[in-house]
């Protein structure tokens, strides 16, 4: 079954822009995005929007869709009563490039400050050991597909601009916590994510959490407990003393501070 | 440059940057052989279509194969070698086959030094998963994600290198310096973002752009690939083999509509899925070819027990190489015993438990949930042949990946050889990493190596911008829109050049290609430069083209059924065409390419053994 959908898409770039009305033929069983490149097929060629293999894997076609940050590829049509218009806005905690396409380049900034991993050398046979319990949790911050939806967000920096520099934001704070929670790292972030990524500036309001397309619990399972583990180390008055008479926590065993 | 430039800031003039290896394309391939390059020395920059991060080894899902013993000792890089020439039906270059087999263990290994998190054995090594047409199981896996946990692992380890990367940059044409023979002098491209141009100069290019799946109507692939360095590669003057071998991979979803094509991992195949047709039938065992009759289990009893036990049974026929899957499910879709939305069914839920089929299949269950409302826990999938690989590609030298252009490198999807007429699931990731690094080595060795620098020309980049403004420009009679004409070339290369092939029909899609590369000099495009993919779909338009026109006609002139090329006409393979690689060059006009027979190079006796009695 097919019927005329009414969309309104944000056109423009960064000296501004606005919503433009279309009219668009769709069927069911669709998503957003079929009815965005059937928009560029047959009204408007130049309609930019950023997209890759359409199937929810790669996070390219993150927008705001009725005014909800959502991937454009995993957005059915059947979710909205058709007679409903589907207003689709770019991102908006990224600068405009033109109609659905911001620039993201903040993101990869903030991963080029991140320190790689670190591990210690392999085992005598070549390999290495690690339990299929301990990379799980890592495993779960690895399924992000860096579509940045909780970095557009995360209130810290929505409509903060200025928050920016200071904030590595969720996606992030996601990296920092799998590489903590990485069984043969070697380094101890915590530090570093308290001063340069900002952690402290998150007060879990669970907006990321809400948003992730992949349901990584960033929030519960990231962010909070890489939290705590700045707090044992920054504020348990015993660490605190243990630190001071040369006494190292089993916590930081193996672990240098980047 | 600090790295990851997303557009070109300068003003006025042509933005020009000089390094010692280029990189085209930010998937497996290019990532690593620009890590490669980095670490031999070389300054190192990629250039790619999409942001990083987002190519299309992230669709990957399966694993990556490498004969690591980790789950059966009895593994090694000779099983593994024997698989894969067994499984491209011998017209593998052994050479490559060889190398691949024997390097990819440490390659895996090696991401896990870069922080990939695998999945894990009892005793706490990567663990290895069933594929179809590997002898063991042999796949390390994280899930059924695998591609993403690779890409993000080379992505993160390139960035920690601080190698340069300019996203959303797309390369157009290359450079030679034609002063003494032809060499590659650097790349011309345009980015994406302000539209402005911008020119590589550097003595090595490495093509790792990917494949061709986006000139068929029903793919796997994403927008990306549009067959760009075989196309760059015909332009410069290199050769393509193998072209007529396009891997069709047997289930690929089928409803709804939108998703049409999206792959459906075979693991569900490897982690104990069964195909059933409308009548319920598992009907693979009536499709086992004599080649694999050997190795296969003829019955239901005999296939289930070989999950457990693979000392004392045979393979089920559901896990043969995915041409013989595909061809048999088109089979009985074209006998009618489809499912309603026109594929066969694919059944893990009578098979495997609901917490078994989450934990291994993530992806797998979330993609069915959210895009067609199916729970693969309680019922079956609908799925049917999607294109998915293309085995041809740049034929490049074995053991370095050059191709025939001095400077010209080609690795992964868009170089050809390694895979034969078919490729094995999983061999795909575990090429990228080792010709990759391979590779970056060679590019590296041989930019490091040189006197003079070979010069870009200005009246070439003069002419790679007038070309690249063209559609802007239109013709006399300008009408064309862009993605009409790819509508059209994906509904012809189905129709025409599909899974199932006859002399006629190739002849006829032939004809067609011809009237669609006329119709593209008529391209107008609305709009101006920044970000308008209009414009960039009329710029990959050339490439697609170009390489539909390689696959047709290497299909016409091969006349056997082999691997990733059914001839309806001449149904069984031919040991004639068995020695005998096709391979193809753009034509003096440079418009269109011609093709000529090469015997494929031949086999040492110490390798020939694996093969005897079989």
């Amino acid at each position: 079954m097919s019927y005329d959908l009414t969309l309104r898409v944000w056109r423009g770039d960064a000296d501004g822009g606005e919503l433009g009305d279309y009219t668009v033929e769709v069927s069911d069983g669709e998503v957003v995005l079929d009815a965005i490149h059937r928009l560029q097929a047959t009204q408007a060629g130049d309609l930019a929007v950023r997209w890759n293999c359409k199937a929810g894997k790669c996070g390219s076609c993150s927008a705001e869709i009725n005014g909800r940050p959502r991937l454009l590829c995993m957005t059915r049509l059947s979710d909205f009563d058709p007679s409903e218009t589907i207003t689709v806005t770019p991102m908006r905690s990224f600068p405009v490039i033109r109609d659905l396409v911001t620039d993201v380049s903040f993101n990869y900034e903030k991963a080029r400050e991140l320190p790689s991993f670190a591990p210690g050398p392999r085992d005598d046979d070549g390999k290495r050991r690690m339990m299929q319990v301990d990379v799980e949790r890592g495993q779960e911050f690895r399924k992000c597909i860096e579509c940045f939806l909780c970095q557009n967000t995360c209130h810290v920096v929505r409509d903060h601009e200025e928050n920016k520099p200071a904030f590595a934001g969720p996606r992030f704070f996601l990296r920092y916590a799998e590489l903590d929670m990485h069984p043969l790292d070697t380094h101890d972030r915590r530090e570093l994510a308290q001063g340069a990524a900002g952690l402290g500036m998150c007060n879990i309001t669970k907006c990321c959490t809400e948003v992730c397309p992949e349901g990584i619990r960033i929030t519960d399972n990231a962010i909070i407990p890489m939290k705590e583990r700045v707090v044992d180390r920054k504020f348990d008055p015993l660490v605190w003393l243990g630190n001071r008479i040369g006494i190292r926590s089993k916590d930081d065993e193996g672990r240098t501070e980047v | 440059m600090t790295g990851n430039e997303m557009s070109g800031s300068e003003t006025g003039g042509m933005e020009r940057h000089t390094y010692d290896v280029v990189v085209v394309g930010a998937g497996g391939a290019g990532l690593r052989a620009a890590i490669a390059a980095h670490e031999a020395g070389s300054r190192t920059a990629i250039v790619c279509k999409s942001l990083l991060g987002k190519a299309h080894t992230v669709m990957a899902e399966g694993g990556i194969a490498a004969a690591m013993g980790n789950r059966w000792p009895e593994d090694n890089w000779e099983v593994h070698f024997r698989d894969t020439m067994r499984g491209g039906k011998m017209l593998n270059n052994w050479r490559m086959a060889q190398l691949h087999a024997q390097e990819a263990p440490e390659r895996v290994q090696e991401l896990e030094d870069w922080g990939a998190l695998f999945d894990r054995t009892d005793d706490g090594l990567i663990s290895q998963r069933d594929f179809g047409g590997h002898r063991y199981a042999r796949l390390a896996h994280v899930g059924d994600r695998t591609g993403l946990e690779m890409i993000r692992t080379l992505q993160q380890r390139a960035v920690a290198l601080g190698i340069d990367v300019f996203m959303e940059c797309t390369v157009t044409d290359l450079m030679l310096d034609t002063s003494d023979g032809s060499r590659i002098s650097g790349a011309f491209g345009y980015w994406r973002e302000t539209g402005r141009f911008v020119v590589f100069e550097a003595p090595s290019v490495i093509l790792a752009t990917g494949g061709i799946g986006k000139s068929f109507k029903v793919t796997s692939n994403s927008w990306e690939y549009t067959g760009d360095g075989h196309a760059l590669a015909l332009r410069a003057g290199a050769s393509l083999i193998n072209m007529e071998f396009v891997q069709f991979h047997p289930t690929g979803m089928v409803w709804p509509p939108s998703v049409k094509g999206l792959l459906v991992t075979e693991s569900v195949r490897g982690d104990g899925g069964i195909l059933r047709n409308s009548e319920g039938k598992r009907f693979m065992f009536d499709y086992i070819p004599e080649f694999f009759r050997a190795e296969t289990a003829d019955t239901e009893e005999e296939a289930d027990r070989w999950y457990d036990d693979k000392a004392n049974n045979r393979r089920p026929p559901e896990l043969l190489p995915r041409d013989e899957v595909a061809r048999a499910i088109n089979s009985e879709i074209k006998a009618g015993r489809g499912s309603p939305h026109g594929g066969i069914f694919l059944d893990i839920a009578s098979r495997r438990t609901p917490e078994f089929i989450r934990k291994r299949l993530p992806s797998m269950y979330h993609q069915f949930k959210e895009l067609a409302d199916v729970d693969i826990t309680a019922e079956p999938m609908e799925i049917g042949p999607t294109c998915h690989y293309v085995m041809g590609g740049v034929e490049v030298d074995a053991d370095t990946e050059l191709s025939g252009v001095e400077g010209l490198y080609a690795v992964g999807e868009c170089s050809g050889g390694m895979h034969g007429s078919n490729r094995l699931g999983g061999n795909s990731l575990s090429d990228l990493l080792v010709f990759g690094r391979r590779a970056g080595e060679s590019a590296a060795s041989y930019a490091a190596g040189l006197g003079a620098r070979p010069q870009v020309a200005d009246a070439d980049v003069t002419a790679a911008a007038t070309s690249a403004l063209a559609p802007f420009e239109g013709s006399a009679s300008g009408t064309e829109n862009p993605y009409t004409i790819q509508q059209d070339l994906q509904q012809t290369m189905n129709d025409l050049v599909g899974i199932i092939r006859t002399g006629p029909e190739l002849e006829a899609s032939l004809a067609e290609i011809d009237r669609l590369k006329e119709r593209a000099r008529h391209l107008l495009v609305e709009g101006h430069r920044q970000y308008n993919p209009g414009w960039h779909l009329a710029l990959d338009l050339r490439s697609m083209l170009l390489v539909s026109e390689c696959i047709a006609k290497a299909a016409l002139e091969r006349q056997e059924s082999r691997g990733g090329h059914t001839r309806d006409d001449f149904p069984g393979p031919d040991p004639e065409w068995g020695s005998r690689n096709l391979v193809l060059r753009l034509d003096a006009g440079g418009e269109g390419v011609e093709l000529a027979h090469q015997p494929l190079p031949a086999m040492p006796d110490d390798l020939k053994t694996y093969f005897e009695g079989s």
